[in-house]
């Protein structure tokens, strides 16, 4: 029960990216230089990871010393607890296949990554993870702390062999299921509560975990300028200060009947991004869409979205544009979102989301593009 | 029993903030000599506002004799900095090693509770590492560091500054945070909020030799959970 994956997880746990991977200059000591390693990177893998099969291409180069893997892309060093796949939708506006990536075995930059010794230090960083999400979820973590150790071992070896029959028997263990045959109907019937009212009634009322869903959610917030429109052209990341990550779990009630949207949970996840006042014109396609989704009483996202497109079209308006207008102008603006490499439509429900697209850390990771100009006051 | 028994030991985003700035006020008022608690505001660059200050409690610069093994807890009242450090102690290889250290606490959205992150430095600027900060530790500290050396007390990505500091881990705390305040008479959510921080600092604190003075804890019903007396 429960160990069978649906067909897009299956699609998400076979997902990989080509890389091509240098060694850095400074390490090179042989000439010619060594050829690039050409390899696969998995979609749900971390970086050191790759280090076993990396080194073999470089080792007849290497200085003498220790090594200490760690990779950069354009100058930016890699966080290595960030799956590979968040990092190449996050870092690479316009998808490059391969990536093009710079591999180091020695001067490990101390002062900017979290140290990573060796495989433990990425299995304890994930087990942490999933301990954080299981406390998320289900208020504590005990679960995952009294996992056995053969199946904490087995739970790793899958992720890093991608063996998602194996993960998905021993993770069901641990009663993690959000949104499972059960709670997908839970979860598509509920209402959202704002972080902002909740925590005004913070005083009466303070919810225990089986009154208050809550999802583990990591959201990478990207600024790729003003004007944006080729996400070839935009400028490389060179400093991690430039992406702004929020760590903050979506929060939902489960009262009246409405469908939480992709569109919803951003709005809830990142409200700065959707406070500002709209001209009247997209207040009013706003306000369409809203009513559309409270009116619609199919869960099926693909009538939801015929729906606003045949909006759209009384509107003579493109659905690009209508569901542009969902989010303001003139000041921060949403530009794209992606999962696991999917850009997906905002109008698909957030339960499917969060059922196929999560992590194996059970966090679902979003990368965010936002377009900001220069000029704001802050 | 005055507390709702179904209350978890955890706080909201602006229950924090509120214990955050009680935290501050009282300890200027018992702890003078030492350096103050500071609410850091965190604006997210490029977004144009926030509901909430997005932020973290401050306080750096602390200076703090590294303990020597034998006796992890006799002489921490040294680690006060009441008295200033004395040049001449500085040259005695006999003398504890004085280390900087800075303090940040965050808000966990996912834990619901409060997170230590810090940082040491040697004297000399230098960072300190695992090893000299394990020397530092109690003996109890030191040995739940020992048994769990992945899930107590890890380096990590500081949330707001991108950069890997020493923090302690969040799972247990609304578990011991509840007991802390489970033989409390204290019937208004709003006085556990105040004393929140407080208590909160006067554990974690002692693992890191930062400890809360008596009369900070004195002002409510609490005991000091983990107190010799």
């Amino acid at each position: 029960m429960g160990a069978v994956g649906s067909e897009a997880q299956k699609l998400v746990w076979e997902g990989t990216i080509p890389l091509e991977i240098r060694l850095h200059e400074s390490e090179i000591t042989t000439h010619p230089p060594p050829p690039p390693a050409l390899i696969l990177g998995p979609r749900l893998g971390y970086l050191p990871l790759l280090a076993q099969q990396v080194k073999p291409y470089f080792s007849d180069t290497l200085p003498p010393g220790a090594d200490t893997v760690w990779f950069e892309y354009k100058g930016l060093p890699l966080k290595w607890h960030i799956p590979i796949g968040v990092l190449f939708d996050l870092l690479c506006g316009e998808p490059e296949r391969p990536w093009n990536l710079t591999v180091h075995f020695r001067g490990y930059p101390t002062d900017l990554l979290s140290p990573c010794e060796d495989e433990d230090s990425v299995k304890w960083s994930f087990i942490n993870s999933l301990k954080e999400a299981a406390y998320i979820i289900n208020g504590n973590c005990k679960n995952i702390m009294n996992m056995s150790q053969s199946d904490q071992l087995d739970l790793w070896q899958s992720l890093v062999n991608g063996k998602i029959e194996s993960f998905l028997r021993i993770s069901s263990k641990l009663k993690l299921g959000i949104v499972g045959e059960e709670g997908y109907s839970t979860m598509t019937s509920c209402s959202i509560v704002s972080r902002q009212t909740r925590q005004t009634t913070g005083d009466v009322d303070t919810p225990g975990p089986n009154r208050t869903g809550r999802i583990p959610v990591r959201l990478y917030v990207r600024s790729v300028g003003d004007d944006v429109d080729d996400f070839g052209d935009i400028t490389p990341v060179d400093n991690w200060d430039e992406i702004s990550y929020v760590n903050r779990p979506l929060e939902f009630h489960d009262e009246d009947g409405k469908l939480l949207t992709l569109y919803d949970a951003l709005k809830i996840l990142l409200p700065e991004l959707f406070e500002v006042e709209p001209s009247i014109a997209q207040e009013s396609s706003r306000m369409d869409i809203e009513e559309l989704r409270t009116t619609e009483t199919t869960s099926n996202p693909q009538d939801l979205e015929n729906a606003i497109n045949s909006r759209c079209k009384e509107t003579k308006e493109t659905p690009d544009e209508c569901q542009s207008q969902c989010f303001p102008y003139r000041k921060t603006e949403i530009k794209l979102v992606r999962i696991q490499g999917i850009e997906p439509k905002l109008v698909i429900p957030f339960a499917w989301v969060v059922k196929n697209l999560t992590n194996p850390d059970h966090f679902l990771h979003i990368s965010v593009f936002v377009n900001a100009s220069l000029d704001q006051p802050t | 029993m005055g507390l709702c028994s179904s209350w978890d030991g955890t706080i909201s985003y602006s229950e924090f903030f509120d214990a955050a700035r009680a935290l501050s006020e009282k300890w200027k008022l018992s702890n003078s000599a030492c350096p103050p608690w500071t609410w850091i505001c965190c604006k997210k660059s490029f977004w144009v506002s926030s509901h909430e200050e997005q932020g973290y409690l401050s306080l750096e610069n602390f200076y703090c004799c590294s303990i020597s093994k034998e006796g992890p807890y006799h002489d921490q009242s040294q680690s006060f900095g009441e008295e200033p450090v004395d040049d001449a102690a500085l040259d005695d290889p006999c003398a504890p090693e004085v280390h900087q250290y800075d303090f940040h606490i965050v808000y966990s959205a996912s834990y619901r509770v409060p997170v230590l992150y810090f940082r040491g430095y040697h004297c000399d600027g230098q960072p300190l590492t695992v090893d000299d900060i394990e020397k530092g530790l109690p003996a109890n500290a030191l040995k739940t560091l020992k048994e769990s050396k992945w899930t107590f007390m890890t380096r990590e990505e500081h949330p707001y500054l991108n950069r890997p500091w020493y923090t302690l881990h969040a799972c247990g705390t609304s578990e011991w945070m509840k007991l802390m305040f489970s033989d409390s008479s204290s019937t208004q959510h709003g006085a556990v909020v105040e004393q929140y921080l407080v208590s909160w600092l006067s554990v974690v604190g002692q693992v890191v030799g930062l400890q809360v003075p008596l009369e900070m804890l004195k002002s409510s019903n609490l005991k000091p959970p983990f107190s010799s007396d």
